[in-house]
Protein backbone atom coordinates (compact mmCIF):
# COMPACT_ATOMS: atom_id res chain seq x y z
CA UNK A 1 0.00 0.00 0.00
CA UNK A 2 3.09 2.26 0.72
CA UNK A 3 4.31 1.90 -2.56
CA UNK A 4 1.21 2.74 -4.34
CA UNK A 5 0.85 5.30 -1.98
CA UNK A 6 3.80 7.07 -3.11
CA UNK A 7 3.53 6.22 -6.74
CA UNK A 8 0.42 8.51 -6.09
CA UNK A 9 2.13 10.94 -4.73
CA UNK A 10 5.03 11.01 -7.32
CA UNK A 11 2.53 11.66 -9.92
CA UNK A 12 0.55 14.68 -7.96
CA UNK A 13 4.00 15.51 -7.74
CA UNK A 14 4.89 15.94 -11.58
CA UNK A 15 1.55 17.41 -12.04
CA UNK A 16 2.27 19.84 -9.62
CA UNK A 17 6.12 20.93 -11.03
CA UNK A 18 3.73 22.05 -14.27
CA UNK A 19 1.45 24.16 -12.84
CA UNK A 20 1.61 27.87 -11.81
CA UNK A 21 4.89 29.05 -13.44
CA UNK A 22 7.74 31.04 -12.02
CA UNK A 23 8.78 34.32 -13.68
CA UNK A 24 10.72 33.22 -17.11
CA UNK A 25 13.71 35.80 -15.78
CA UNK A 26 14.15 33.84 -13.08
CA UNK A 27 13.58 30.52 -14.36
CA UNK A 28 15.71 31.31 -17.37
CA UNK A 29 18.85 31.52 -14.97
CA UNK A 30 17.77 28.67 -12.76
CA UNK A 31 17.61 26.44 -15.88
CA UNK A 32 21.12 27.75 -16.72
CA UNK A 33 22.46 27.08 -13.29
CA UNK A 34 21.02 23.17 -13.41
CA UNK A 35 22.63 22.93 -16.92
CA UNK A 36 25.77 23.52 -15.27
CA UNK A 37 25.14 21.85 -12.35
CA UNK A 38 23.57 18.70 -13.58
CA UNK A 39 24.93 18.76 -17.94
CA UNK A 40 28.21 20.26 -17.66
CA UNK A 41 29.30 18.80 -14.07
CA UNK A 42 28.44 15.29 -15.63
CA UNK A 43 30.51 15.41 -18.36
CA UNK A 44 33.99 14.78 -16.89
CA UNK A 45 33.16 11.63 -14.89
CA UNK A 46 31.00 10.35 -17.91
CA UNK A 47 33.89 10.82 -20.16
CA UNK A 48 36.40 8.86 -18.07
CA UNK A 49 33.86 6.05 -17.45
CA UNK A 50 32.89 5.55 -21.00
CA UNK A 51 36.38 5.95 -22.12
CA UNK A 52 37.50 2.63 -19.82
CA UNK A 53 34.69 1.01 -20.28
CA UNK A 54 34.63 1.02 -23.97
CA UNK A 55 38.18 -0.23 -23.54
CA UNK A 56 37.10 -3.48 -21.16
CA UNK A 57 34.19 -4.33 -23.67
CA UNK A 58 36.59 -4.16 -26.48
CA UNK A 59 39.08 -6.02 -24.39
CA UNK A 60 36.80 -8.65 -22.83
CA UNK A 61 35.12 -9.46 -26.60
CA UNK A 62 38.44 -9.97 -27.94
CA UNK A 63 40.00 -12.32 -25.56
CA UNK A 64 36.49 -14.31 -26.07
CA UNK A 65 37.20 -15.00 -29.96
CA UNK A 66 39.19 -17.88 -29.52
CA UNK A 67 37.59 -19.83 -32.72
CA UNK A 68 39.39 -18.63 -35.63
CA UNK A 69 36.22 -18.54 -38.19
CA UNK A 70 34.73 -15.78 -36.04
CA UNK A 71 35.84 -12.57 -37.63
CA UNK A 72 38.05 -10.24 -35.73
CA UNK A 73 35.86 -7.28 -36.92
CA UNK A 74 33.78 -8.62 -34.24
CA UNK A 75 35.61 -6.36 -31.74
CA UNK A 76 34.74 -2.97 -33.31
CA UNK A 77 30.74 -4.50 -33.71
CA UNK A 78 30.66 -5.54 -30.35
CA UNK A 79 32.05 -2.52 -28.83
CA UNK A 80 29.73 -0.61 -30.78
CA UNK A 81 26.77 -2.47 -29.75
CA UNK A 82 27.52 -2.47 -26.53
CA UNK A 83 28.15 1.00 -25.74
CA UNK A 84 25.24 2.29 -28.41
CA UNK A 85 22.52 -0.25 -26.95
CA UNK A 86 23.17 -0.35 -23.02
CA UNK A 87 25.97 1.18 -21.44
CA UNK A 88 25.79 4.63 -22.87
CA UNK A 89 22.09 5.10 -22.18
CA UNK A 90 21.72 2.67 -19.09
CA UNK A 91 24.69 2.24 -17.38
CA UNK A 92 25.61 5.74 -17.86
CA UNK A 93 22.03 6.93 -16.46
CA UNK A 94 22.73 4.49 -13.04
CA UNK A 95 26.02 6.33 -12.54
CA UNK A 96 24.35 9.75 -13.11
CA UNK A 97 21.71 8.56 -10.08
CA UNK A 98 24.80 8.46 -8.02
CA UNK A 99 25.76 11.55 -9.32
CA UNK A 100 23.36 13.98 -9.94
CA UNK A 101 20.33 11.85 -7.92
CA UNK A 102 22.12 12.22 -4.92
CA UNK A 103 22.98 15.89 -5.67
CA UNK A 104 19.44 16.82 -6.14
CA UNK A 105 17.85 14.64 -3.22
CA UNK A 106 20.31 16.36 -0.54
CA UNK A 107 20.14 20.19 -1.89
CA UNK A 108 16.43 19.58 -1.62
CA UNK A 109 16.30 17.79 1.03
CA UNK A 110 18.81 19.66 3.34
CA UNK A 111 16.36 22.96 1.68
CA UNK A 112 13.22 20.89 3.29
CA UNK A 113 14.94 20.66 6.35
CA UNK A 114 16.22 24.41 7.24
CA UNK A 115 12.83 25.41 6.35
CA UNK A 116 13.40 27.24 2.86
CA UNK A 117 10.74 25.26 1.09
CA UNK A 118 8.64 26.53 3.60
CA UNK A 119 9.54 29.72 3.20
CA UNK A 120 9.04 29.64 -0.85
CA UNK A 121 5.42 28.49 -0.13
CA UNK A 122 5.02 31.08 2.75
CA UNK A 123 5.98 33.50 -0.09
CA UNK A 124 2.92 32.10 -2.72
CA UNK A 125 5.85 30.39 -4.78
CA UNK A 126 5.02 26.90 -6.11
CA UNK A 127 7.91 25.62 -5.05
CA UNK A 128 8.05 22.45 -6.84
CA UNK A 129 7.82 24.64 -9.92
CA UNK A 130 10.81 26.66 -8.60
CA UNK A 131 12.88 23.66 -7.54
CA UNK A 132 11.76 20.31 -10.25
CA UNK A 133 10.93 22.12 -13.15
CA UNK A 134 14.36 24.08 -14.00
CA UNK A 135 16.23 20.83 -13.80
CA UNK A 136 13.66 18.86 -16.08
CA UNK A 137 14.89 21.17 -18.48
CA UNK A 138 18.59 20.70 -17.40
CA UNK A 139 18.06 17.29 -17.79
CA UNK A 140 16.29 17.64 -21.68
CA UNK A 141 20.37 17.81 -22.58
CA UNK A 142 21.22 14.36 -20.90
CA UNK A 143 20.80 12.92 -24.51
CA UNK A 144 24.21 15.07 -25.58
CA UNK A 145 26.52 14.02 -23.12
CA UNK A 146 25.26 10.59 -23.31
CA UNK A 147 25.98 11.16 -27.69
CA UNK A 148 29.41 12.59 -25.82
CA UNK A 149 29.81 9.10 -24.08
CA UNK A 150 28.89 6.89 -27.52
CA UNK A 151 31.78 8.38 -29.02
CA UNK A 152 34.36 8.33 -26.82
CA UNK A 153 33.24 4.47 -25.65
CA UNK A 154 34.18 3.53 -28.81
CA UNK A 155 37.40 5.27 -29.22
CA UNK A 156 38.31 3.66 -25.74
CA UNK A 157 37.38 0.61 -27.63
CA UNK A 158 39.37 1.73 -30.29
CA UNK A 159 42.70 2.36 -28.21
CA UNK A 160 42.67 -0.70 -25.90
CA UNK A 161 41.40 -2.78 -29.05
CA UNK A 162 44.43 -1.19 -31.14
CA UNK A 163 47.13 -0.51 -28.98
CA UNK A 164 46.79 -3.44 -26.71
CA UNK A 165 46.83 -5.93 -30.07
CA UNK A 166 43.86 -6.78 -29.87
CA UNK A 167 42.87 -5.80 -32.94
CA UNK A 168 43.85 -3.99 -36.08
CA UNK A 169 42.88 0.00 -36.61
CA UNK A 170 40.81 -1.84 -39.76
CA UNK A 171 39.28 -4.27 -38.28
CA UNK A 172 37.93 -2.48 -35.28
CA UNK A 173 36.57 0.22 -37.89
CA UNK A 174 35.35 -2.36 -40.29
CA UNK A 175 33.04 -3.82 -37.03
CA UNK A 176 32.26 -0.05 -35.58
CA UNK A 177 30.50 0.22 -39.47
CA UNK A 178 29.03 -3.05 -40.21
CA UNK A 179 25.46 -3.46 -40.16
CA UNK A 180 24.73 -0.31 -38.56
CA UNK A 181 21.14 0.51 -37.79
CA UNK A 182 20.60 4.21 -37.27
CA UNK A 183 17.19 3.24 -35.20
CA UNK A 184 19.25 1.92 -32.85
CA UNK A 185 20.40 5.53 -31.63
CA UNK A 186 17.05 6.71 -31.82
CA UNK A 187 16.09 4.24 -29.28
CA UNK A 188 19.45 4.52 -27.63
CA UNK A 189 18.25 8.53 -27.08
CA UNK A 190 14.31 8.06 -26.60
CA UNK A 191 15.55 5.65 -23.43
CA UNK A 192 18.20 8.52 -22.68
CA UNK A 193 15.57 10.84 -22.97
CA UNK A 194 12.98 8.98 -20.12
CA UNK A 195 15.54 8.47 -18.26
CA UNK A 196 16.69 12.00 -17.89
CA UNK A 197 13.28 12.42 -16.71
CA UNK A 198 13.22 10.00 -14.20
CA UNK A 199 16.88 11.17 -13.27
CA UNK A 200 15.36 14.79 -12.47
CA UNK A 201 12.18 13.74 -11.13
CA UNK A 202 12.74 10.66 -8.55
CA UNK A 203 15.51 12.27 -6.38
CA UNK A 204 13.69 15.56 -6.49
CA UNK A 205 9.92 13.59 -4.73
CA UNK A 206 12.53 12.22 -2.24
CA UNK A 207 14.37 15.21 -1.56
CA UNK A 208 10.79 17.66 -1.36
CA UNK A 209 9.06 15.09 0.91
CA UNK A 210 11.61 13.98 3.15
CA UNK A 211 11.11 14.51 7.07
CA UNK A 212 13.39 14.15 9.69
CA UNK A 213 16.86 15.78 10.03
CA UNK A 214 20.67 16.04 8.57
CA UNK A 215 20.79 11.80 9.14
CA UNK A 216 17.46 11.71 7.46
CA UNK A 217 19.07 13.65 4.28
CA UNK A 218 21.62 11.17 3.84
CA UNK A 219 19.18 7.90 4.05
CA UNK A 220 16.84 9.84 1.84
CA UNK A 221 19.96 10.54 -1.16
CA UNK A 222 20.34 6.18 -0.40
CA UNK A 223 16.66 5.75 -0.88
CA UNK A 224 16.48 7.98 -3.78
CA UNK A 225 19.72 6.45 -5.50
CA UNK A 226 18.24 2.72 -5.16
CA UNK A 227 14.58 3.57 -6.19
CA UNK A 228 16.09 5.72 -9.23
CA UNK A 229 18.14 3.15 -10.40
CA UNK A 230 15.55 0.65 -9.73
CA UNK A 231 12.58 2.12 -12.07
CA UNK A 232 15.85 2.85 -14.73
CA UNK A 233 16.40 -0.80 -15.07
CA UNK A 234 12.82 -1.47 -15.58
CA UNK A 235 11.96 1.17 -17.93
CA UNK A 236 15.20 0.13 -19.59
CA UNK A 237 13.57 -3.76 -19.74
CA UNK A 238 9.85 -2.33 -21.16
CA UNK A 239 11.57 0.23 -23.63
CA UNK A 240 13.58 -2.22 -25.20
CA UNK A 241 10.64 -4.53 -25.42
CA UNK A 242 8.51 -2.36 -26.59
CA UNK A 243 10.94 -0.54 -29.68
CA UNK A 244 13.22 -3.74 -30.21
CA UNK A 245 11.31 -6.49 -29.36
CA UNK B 1 -6.36 42.08 12.78
CA UNK B 2 -6.32 38.20 12.56
CA UNK B 3 -9.27 36.33 14.05
CA UNK B 4 -9.52 33.13 14.83
CA UNK B 5 -12.26 31.32 15.68
CA UNK B 6 -12.25 27.43 17.34
CA UNK B 7 -9.98 26.09 15.19
CA UNK B 8 -9.00 22.15 15.51
CA UNK B 9 -6.45 20.27 13.68
CA UNK B 10 -5.18 16.62 13.98
CA UNK B 11 -2.56 14.51 12.00
CA UNK B 12 -3.74 10.67 12.05
CA UNK B 13 -5.05 10.55 15.98
CA UNK B 14 -3.21 13.27 17.15
CA UNK B 15 -5.74 15.96 17.90
CA UNK B 16 -2.86 19.10 17.81
CA UNK B 17 -5.23 21.78 18.28
CA UNK B 18 -8.61 21.49 20.05
CA UNK B 19 -10.71 24.59 19.29
CA UNK B 20 -8.44 27.70 19.60
CA UNK B 21 -9.94 30.97 19.49
CA UNK B 22 -8.15 34.68 19.77
CA UNK B 23 -7.61 38.04 18.29
CA UNK B 24 -4.93 39.44 17.38
CA UNK B 25 -4.84 43.32 16.77
CA UNK B 26 -3.05 45.31 14.42
CA UNK B 27 0.32 47.20 15.25
CA UNK B 28 0.65 45.03 18.18
CA UNK B 29 3.14 42.30 18.78
CA UNK B 30 0.66 39.22 19.83
CA UNK B 31 3.32 36.17 21.50
CA UNK B 32 2.16 33.05 21.11
CA UNK B 33 3.50 30.84 24.43
CA UNK B 34 3.56 27.38 25.51
CA UNK B 35 5.70 24.17 25.74
CA UNK B 36 7.10 22.33 23.54
CA UNK B 37 4.48 20.18 22.10
CA UNK B 38 2.12 22.29 22.93
CA UNK B 39 0.52 23.20 19.51
CA UNK B 40 2.07 26.33 18.72
CA UNK B 41 3.75 25.73 15.33
CA UNK B 42 0.79 23.92 14.05
CA UNK B 43 -0.89 27.06 15.08
CA UNK B 44 1.19 29.32 13.33
CA UNK B 45 1.62 27.11 10.20
CA UNK B 46 -2.76 27.27 10.75
CA UNK B 47 -2.16 31.04 10.48
CA UNK B 48 0.11 31.25 7.26
CA UNK B 49 -1.99 28.73 5.52
CA UNK B 50 0.81 26.12 5.23
CA UNK B 51 -1.87 23.72 7.09
CA UNK B 52 -5.50 23.57 6.72
CA UNK B 53 -7.61 23.63 10.37
CA UNK B 54 -10.29 20.38 9.35
CA UNK B 55 -12.49 22.75 11.44
CA UNK B 56 -13.17 26.53 12.78
CA UNK B 57 -11.98 30.02 10.38
CA UNK B 58 -9.49 31.90 10.27
CA UNK B 59 -9.79 35.80 8.98
CA UNK B 60 -7.88 38.24 7.65
CA UNK B 61 -9.13 42.09 8.14
CA UNK B 62 -12.30 40.57 7.87
CA UNK B 63 -11.88 37.94 4.75
CA UNK B 64 -12.26 34.22 5.86
CA UNK B 65 -9.31 32.48 4.96
CA UNK B 66 -11.17 29.01 3.44
CA UNK B 67 -13.77 31.15 1.29
CA UNK B 68 -11.04 33.08 -0.72
CA UNK B 69 -10.26 31.69 -4.38
CA UNK B 70 -6.77 30.61 -5.10
CA UNK B 71 -5.52 33.32 -6.30
CA UNK B 72 -6.86 35.57 -3.89
CA UNK B 73 -5.18 33.32 -0.97
CA UNK B 74 -1.55 33.48 -2.95
CA UNK B 75 -2.57 37.29 -3.27
CA UNK B 76 -3.21 37.04 0.55
CA UNK B 77 -0.35 34.59 1.18
CA UNK B 78 2.04 38.11 -0.50
CA UNK B 79 0.67 40.25 2.39
CA UNK B 80 2.73 38.06 4.89
CA UNK B 81 5.85 38.19 5.77
CA UNK B 82 7.41 35.09 7.81
CA UNK B 83 10.37 34.82 9.97
CA UNK B 84 11.68 31.27 10.60
CA UNK B 85 13.54 29.81 13.48
CA UNK B 86 16.18 29.04 11.72
CA UNK B 87 16.03 31.53 9.69
CA UNK B 88 15.80 29.57 6.41
CA UNK B 89 17.45 31.92 4.09
CA UNK B 90 18.34 30.72 0.98
CA UNK B 91 21.89 29.55 0.83
CA UNK B 92 22.52 29.86 -2.68
CA UNK B 93 21.56 33.69 -2.66
CA UNK B 94 23.68 36.58 -1.51
CA UNK B 95 21.99 38.78 1.49
CA UNK B 96 20.47 41.23 -1.25
CA UNK B 97 19.21 38.59 -3.49
CA UNK B 98 17.64 37.10 -0.25
CA UNK B 99 15.85 40.17 0.87
CA UNK B 100 15.26 40.75 -3.16
CA UNK B 101 14.14 37.44 -4.17
CA UNK B 102 10.50 37.93 -3.31
CA UNK B 103 10.17 41.54 -5.32
CA UNK B 104 11.62 39.84 -8.26
CA UNK B 105 9.00 36.97 -8.08
CA UNK B 106 6.07 39.23 -7.29
CA UNK B 107 6.66 42.59 -8.52
CA UNK B 108 7.41 44.40 -12.04
CA UNK B 109 9.69 46.74 -10.50
CA UNK B 110 13.31 48.31 -12.20
CA UNK B 111 16.32 46.86 -10.96
CA UNK B 112 17.34 50.10 -9.33
CA UNK B 113 13.93 50.26 -7.63
CA UNK B 114 14.31 47.23 -6.40
CA UNK B 115 17.93 47.21 -5.65
CA UNK B 116 16.55 51.07 -3.65
CA UNK B 117 14.38 49.06 -1.47
CA UNK B 118 16.93 46.11 -0.54
CA UNK B 119 19.20 48.71 0.37
CA UNK B 120 16.19 50.42 2.83
CA UNK B 121 14.97 47.59 4.47
CA UNK B 122 18.91 46.22 4.83
CA UNK B 123 19.48 49.74 5.99
CA UNK B 124 16.26 49.52 8.70
CA UNK B 125 17.46 45.89 10.12
CA UNK B 126 21.12 47.83 10.65
CA UNK B 127 23.02 45.63 8.03
CA UNK B 128 24.79 48.10 6.00
CA UNK B 129 28.00 45.88 4.39
CA UNK B 130 26.17 42.60 4.17
CA UNK B 131 25.24 43.08 0.71
CA UNK B 132 27.25 40.50 -0.89
CA UNK B 133 27.69 38.13 1.51
CA UNK B 134 26.33 34.89 1.49
CA UNK B 135 24.13 33.35 4.75
CA UNK B 136 27.24 31.14 5.63
CA UNK B 137 29.31 33.76 6.26
CA UNK B 138 27.69 36.06 8.40
CA UNK B 139 26.53 35.59 12.52
CA UNK B 140 22.99 33.87 13.32
CA UNK B 141 21.98 37.53 14.53
CA UNK B 142 22.67 38.26 11.10
CA UNK B 143 20.91 35.84 9.49
CA UNK B 144 17.82 36.51 11.92
CA UNK B 145 18.17 40.64 10.44
CA UNK B 146 18.12 39.43 7.10
CA UNK B 147 14.88 37.33 7.24
CA UNK B 148 13.17 40.26 9.06
CA UNK B 149 14.38 42.29 6.16
CA UNK B 150 13.24 39.49 3.60
CA UNK B 151 10.02 39.55 5.87
CA UNK B 152 8.99 43.28 5.31
CA UNK B 153 10.59 43.98 1.84
CA UNK B 154 7.03 43.52 0.56
CA UNK B 155 5.61 45.86 2.97
CA UNK B 156 3.40 42.87 4.97
CA UNK B 157 0.28 43.63 6.74
CA UNK B 158 0.62 40.43 8.74
CA UNK B 159 4.41 39.68 10.48
CA UNK B 160 4.87 35.59 11.47
CA UNK B 161 8.03 34.74 14.05
CA UNK B 162 8.73 31.43 15.05
CA UNK B 163 10.79 31.40 17.65
CA UNK B 164 13.09 34.36 16.80
CA UNK B 165 15.65 34.71 19.31
CA UNK B 166 16.25 30.80 19.29
CA UNK B 167 20.25 30.17 19.19
CA UNK B 168 21.18 33.85 19.93
CA UNK B 169 22.57 35.65 22.67
CA UNK B 170 20.46 37.36 25.42
CA UNK B 171 21.79 40.83 23.98
CA UNK B 172 21.48 39.71 20.34
CA UNK B 173 17.86 38.29 21.53
CA UNK B 174 16.84 41.75 22.97
CA UNK B 175 17.78 43.77 19.89
CA UNK B 176 16.21 41.19 17.50
CA UNK B 177 12.97 41.58 19.54
CA UNK B 178 12.90 45.32 20.35
CA UNK B 179 13.53 45.53 15.88
CA UNK B 180 10.23 43.34 15.64
CA UNK B 181 8.20 45.50 18.04
CA UNK B 182 9.52 48.84 16.19
CA UNK B 183 8.80 47.82 12.52
CA UNK B 184 5.43 46.68 13.92
CA UNK B 185 4.53 49.88 15.41
CA UNK B 186 6.53 51.40 12.48
CA UNK B 187 4.63 49.96 9.40
CA UNK B 188 1.43 49.22 11.94
CA UNK B 189 1.63 45.23 10.87
CA UNK B 190 -0.48 42.66 12.87
CA UNK B 191 2.59 40.53 14.47
CA UNK B 192 2.64 37.09 15.82
CA UNK B 193 5.03 35.48 17.34
CA UNK B 194 5.55 32.20 18.63
CA UNK B 195 7.98 31.94 21.73
CA UNK B 196 9.28 30.19 24.88
CA UNK B 197 11.34 32.78 25.78
CA UNK B 198 10.01 34.71 29.14
CA UNK B 199 12.35 38.01 28.61
CA UNK B 200 10.57 38.39 24.85
CA UNK B 201 7.44 38.04 26.68
CA UNK B 202 8.34 40.99 28.93
CA UNK B 203 10.04 42.47 26.71
CA UNK B 204 7.25 42.83 23.78
CA UNK B 205 4.50 40.80 24.87
CA UNK B 206 1.73 43.16 24.58
CA UNK B 207 -0.63 40.44 24.08
CA UNK B 208 0.19 36.73 24.96
CA UNK B 209 -1.88 33.60 24.42
CA UNK B 210 -1.14 30.56 26.29
CA UNK B 211 -1.23 27.20 24.46
CA UNK B 212 -1.68 23.83 26.75
CA UNK B 213 -2.17 20.62 24.92
CA UNK B 214 -3.72 22.25 22.15
CA UNK B 215 -6.36 24.38 23.94
CA UNK B 216 -6.15 28.03 25.03
CA UNK B 217 -5.01 28.28 28.32
CA UNK B 218 -5.38 31.84 29.25
CA UNK B 219 -4.65 34.93 27.43
CA UNK B 220 -3.52 38.78 28.89
CA UNK B 221 -0.70 41.14 28.59
CA UNK B 222 2.62 41.19 29.88
CA UNK B 223 1.46 42.83 32.68
CA UNK B 224 -1.24 40.78 33.42
CA UNK B 225 0.67 38.00 32.93
CA UNK B 226 2.45 38.42 36.70
CA UNK B 227 -0.97 38.76 38.34
CA UNK B 228 -2.23 35.04 37.24
CA UNK B 229 -2.95 32.35 38.70
CA UNK B 230 -3.64 30.40 36.72
CA UNK B 231 -0.89 27.23 37.93
CA UNK B 232 -0.13 26.25 34.24
CA UNK B 233 1.19 29.57 33.45
CA UNK B 234 2.79 30.49 36.87
CA UNK B 235 4.02 26.47 36.41
CA UNK B 236 5.47 27.64 32.98
CA UNK B 237 6.59 31.24 33.65
CA UNK B 238 8.35 30.74 36.80
CA UNK B 239 9.66 27.50 35.76
CA UNK B 240 13.48 29.58 35.95
CA UNK B 241 15.20 30.58 39.33
CA UNK B 242 15.40 34.68 37.83
CA UNK B 243 11.71 34.62 37.23
CA UNK B 244 10.97 32.63 40.47
CA UNK B 245 12.63 35.96 42.34
CA UNK B 246 10.76 38.60 40.13
CA UNK B 247 7.37 37.33 40.67
CA UNK B 248 8.56 37.11 44.89
CA UNK B 249 10.18 40.73 44.11
CA UNK B 250 6.68 41.63 42.86
CA UNK B 251 4.47 40.08 45.95
CA UNK B 252 6.98 41.64 48.47
CA UNK B 253 6.18 45.17 46.36
CA UNK B 254 2.38 44.34 46.19
CA UNK B 255 2.43 43.70 49.97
Amino acid sequence: MNYLASIGSYALMVIEVFKKPTKWRIMKALILKEIDELIYGSLGILVFISFFIGGVVAIQTALNITSELIPKYLVGFATRQSIILEFAPTFCSIIMAGKVGSYITSSIGTMRVTEQIDALEVMGVNALNYLVFPKIIAMMLYPFIIAISMYVGIFGGWIAGVFGGFSTSADFVEGVQLDFIPFHVTYAFIKTLVFAFILATIPSFHGFYMKGGALEVGKASTTSFVWTSVVIIILNYILTQLMLG
Amino acid sequence: MIEVKNIHKSFGDAHVLKGISSVFDKGKTNLIIGQSGSGKTVFLKCLLGLFTPEEGTISYDGKIYDELSSKEQRDLRQEMGMVFQGSALFDSLTVEGNVMFPMEMFTKQSRSEMQDRVDFVLKRVNLIDAHHKYPSEISGGMQKRVAIARAIVMNPKYLFCDEPNSGLDPKTAILIDNLIKEITEEYDITTVINTHDMNSVMEIGEKIVFLKNGLKEWEGTKHEIFKTDNEAVTNFVYSSELFKKVRQMYIEERN
